[in-house]
């Protein structure tokens, strides 16, 4: 245990964060960017769960643990009416490239 | 050769998967094999959670997360056929400003995040932390727990309500 600590899952965290950032910038297709906001759903929990392992206290132990399945929760509600917004979108305009959905574009 | 080596192997390999594999989800062209590639750092996130002690978010990530997301976010792909069957580049043009800005993005967290020295106390050796978190989440949280059943059964009839097929309400 002595060898990897918290800067180490920290690291991972904030690799993973990273890649989903460059996802949701990149990619075209509404269902990538979803799975791009899911790994840094992913990276965040991860971070959290970091800071409940190595920042244990008395007070409140497990707040971090705690935190990131609220995340996790929250997260499968998300996916369920973004998923539902998206086929909404394509049954009125055949499309899923975000660039194509501009009906809110000024 | 001490349990600590063993950790830390087991953590590089699985800590090196999951950052591959989320490589693969954004790289490939393909959006199925992007959903395939997400199960699979799912996966992994979940062993991390594992090596963090953290045994009922390792659970809850393989069922919710490595199980149930990928299965609607498939679906979706096969709703949508176009994205399966359009060639056209599913990537946009500003790909290097992407980069760069994921890029900048990390190596800002890897340069506030590694030198910083936390003050934290020390793990307690729990065995599981199971019990503990349940105990927490009726008694610390108890309302946040309330609020997140509520949110599910709002989200659920949302999305029902959204997707459902009505001829005379599309426009």
């Amino acid at each position: 245990m002595t060898y990897i600590g918290l800067g180490h899952f920290l690291v991972v965290s904030a690799g993973l964060f990273a890649i989903g950032v460059y996802g949701l910038l990149s990619k075209r297709n509404a269902i990538s960017l979803l799975i791009s906001v899911e790994i840094m759903f992913n990276s965040v929990s991860l971070a959290l769960a970091a800071f409940a392992r190595f920042g244990y206290n008395e007070v409140q132990p497990l707040a971090g643990q705690a935190f990131a399945l609220f995340i996790i929760a929250i997260a499968a509600g998300e996916v369920a009416v973004a998923i539902a917004i998206l086929l909404v979108i394509y049954r009125q305009r055949a499309t899923v490239w975000v660039d194509e959905i501009d009906l809110m574009k000024w | 050769m001490s349990s600590g080596v063993l950790f830390a192997i087991a953590f590089y390999v699985v800590a090196g998967a999951t950052l591959v594999s989320a490589l693969a989800v954004v790289m490939l062209r393909n959006i199925v094999r992007s959903a395939v590639a997400l199960i699979a750092c799912f996966f992994m996130v979940a062993w991390l959670y594992l090596m963090l002690s953290a045994d009922f978010l390792w659970v809850a990530q393989l069922l919710i997360y490595a199980g149930a997301i990928p299965v609607l976010i498939v679906f979706a792909i096969m709703f949508t056929r176009r994205s399966m069957s359009d060639t056209s580049a599913p990537d946009s043009n500003d790909r290097p400003w992407a980069a760069l800005v994921g890029g900048g993005i990390f190596l800002l967290l890897v340069a506030v995040l590694v030198p910083a020295s936390w003050k934290f106390g020390d793990w307690p050796g729990l065995a599981g932390t199971t019990a503990k978190l349940g105990n927490e989440l009726v008694n610390h949280y108890a309302l946040p727990f309330e609020l997140i059943s509520v949110l599910l059964v709002v989200a659920l009839i949302g999305a029902v309500v959204l997707a459902r097929h009505e001829g005379s309400d599309t426009t």
